[in-house]
């Protein structure tokens, strides 16, 4: 049997295919673990550094695997919330939260709802019904043994996403207890241009959403969200700095879509009801 | 041609008979991921080690592959091989990945791999081509570099992350250059790698007409 012979075509074609699925598919098996752990853990990383209890900073010590999870344990609760009327679901048979995948949802028929809303969106057509909440208790005296301090919510982590320029930005958003000081933001996937619209990574920019001294407020006073990215600089003198980010320069399209998707996420149709159940 | 031996094999492509600045192959993906000298160091070795693991692979079953199907033999088993470094890249260097994303997944597509796969490892045995193959991948390897600190210093004044020129909207002094960062400065780095390169070797310059 030749080897340009058609059987020996097949045959090679045959074997080959068969060597190279079993090496791509063990491959795959093998390592899901890890990167599935590897997932997890940057989510918990990013939800942790929206509320600014880990650093991004690329100049201090990065924190360990071990501590970011032992610190989400014990400062994070979640809870999957139903954004159209802001009620919380409980976890339970019908809704275990450890099978539910917001992004997934929002891919399904009957997990997901039409985006019907007046003013910005995420750029998409459809979102999730539920979602989770990420809520950041106060931390634990554990010295004191003091109870007192415990159940109580000091920020929430809100997850949102939304069209930029080449790509969906999946991030978090942290509100303060009050309901509408923001307390900073991230992105852990996105695929803009770096150095440019990639530059909502740029710790000194995520800087300004976490400003302590002149806090960035995402409501005005009628509840109305207010909080936008800018084109150009804020200027410090404007009544409206409260409620204003710098755009990135260079990356127009990028910016717009962050303060149209923030503003989304924040209002009727995202996290307004919600946001609004627990501070009434 | 003369029997090769195995020392010029693996060093003859660095400069001598470099894949991007005279064979001028796989230049896309140098232009892709060399915006940071993180991804572009990633994005050389797994290019580096899948060349070389194509290589010898191929080489090995050359005297089985039939003549109708060897491109689509050689490709399935290239795929293969960067799934592989895809997967390995999300289990254990997962922030880098990121970065990359979907350009691991485009070294399939990388003409060098596959150049040196029909050119080469058709014609020798595994051992030579191996080597071949982690040859033109250094090669590939030495421009991505060299392009990757260029444009990582000029375009965000840092190298690895950390920062060496202090830029102005950080409070320091320098201006970055936006242009660094677009894909068409990676094309005048060539440009300009392969001038000086030809001007230390004029043998490697075309002759005209």
């Amino acid at each position: 049997m030749g080897r340009d012979s058609t059987l020996g075509t097949l045959l090679v074609a045959l074997v080959l295919c068969v060597v190279c699925s079993v090496l791509v598919s063990s491959a795959a098996v093998l390592l899901r673990p890890l990167q599935e752990a590897n997932k997890k853990l940057d989510k918990r990383k990013n939800i942790l550094a929206a509320a600014g209890l880990v650093s991004t900073n690329p100049a201090d010590k990065k924190a360990t695997p071990d501590e970011i999870n032992a610190r989400f344990q014990a400062r994070v609760r979640r809870v999957l919330v139903d954004l159209a009327s802001g009620d919380v679901v409980p976890d339970s048979e019908e809704h275990p939260y450890d099978q539910y995948d917001a992004r997934e949802a929002a891919d399904t028929q009957e997990g997901s709802v039409e985006i019907q809303t007046d003013g910005p969106t995420n750029g998409r057509d459809r979102r999730e019904k539920l979602a989770f909440v990420y809520l950041v208790m106060k931390e634990k005296n554990d010295e004191k043994n003091d109870t007192k301090n415990n159940g109580e919510v000091t920020q929430y982590v809100l997850p949102i996403y939304g069209k930029g320029l080449w790509s969906t930005l999946y991030g978090f958003i942290a509100i303060d207890a009050d309901g509408k000081t923001i307390r900073g933001i991230t992105f852990y996937e996105h695929g803009e241009t770096p150095g440019l619209g990639g530059e909502v990574d740029n710790q000194s920019w995520k800087n300004q959403w976490s400003d302590k001294e002149h806090p960035k407020l995402a409501f005005d006073d009628q509840g109305n969200v207010a909080i936008e990215v800018i084109k150009g600089s804020v200027d410090p003198n404007s009544d409206e700095v409260a409620h204003q980010i710098d755009g990135l320069s260079g990356a127009t399209i990028t910016s717009r879509g962050v303060s149209d998707f923030v503003q989304y996420w924040l209002g009727d149709d995202g996290f307004g009801p919600y946001l609004k159940n627990q501070t009434n | 041609m003369a029997e090769p031996k195995p020392k010029e094999v693996l060093l003859n492509p660095l400069f001598n008979d470099n894949p991007i600045a005279l064979q001028v192959l796989g230049i896309c993906s140098a232009l892709a991921v060399t915006t940071k000298l993180e991804t572009a160091v990633t994005m050389a070795i797994a290019v580096t080690v899948v060349t070389a693991l194509a290589s010898a692979s191929v080489s090995m079953i050359r005297k089985w592959i039939p003549n109708s199907i060897r491109i689509i033999v050689q490709m399935t088993i290239i795929a293969s091989l960067v799934i592989v470094v895809d997967e390995v890249l999300k289990a254990f260097a997962y922030d880098v990945s990121k970065t990359m994303s979907v350009f691991v997944g485009l070294i399939i597509t990388n003409c060098i791999v596959m150049g040196r796969a029909e050119a080469f490892a058709m014609k020798e045995g595994p051992w030579l081509s191996l080597l071949d193959g982690i040859g033109n991948g250094l090669g590939y390897s030495l421009i991505l570099v060299v392009i990757g600190f260029v444009r990582e210093l000029t375009g965000s004044g840092k190298l690895w992350g950390h920062v060496i020129l202090p830029l102005t909207r950080d409070g320091g002094w320098y201006e970055p250059n936006g242009m660094m960062l677009l894909a068409p400065s990676a094309f005048f780095i060539i440009g300009i790698f392969i001038w000086v390169l030809r001007t230390v070797k004029p043998a490697q310059v075309e002759t005209e007409g």
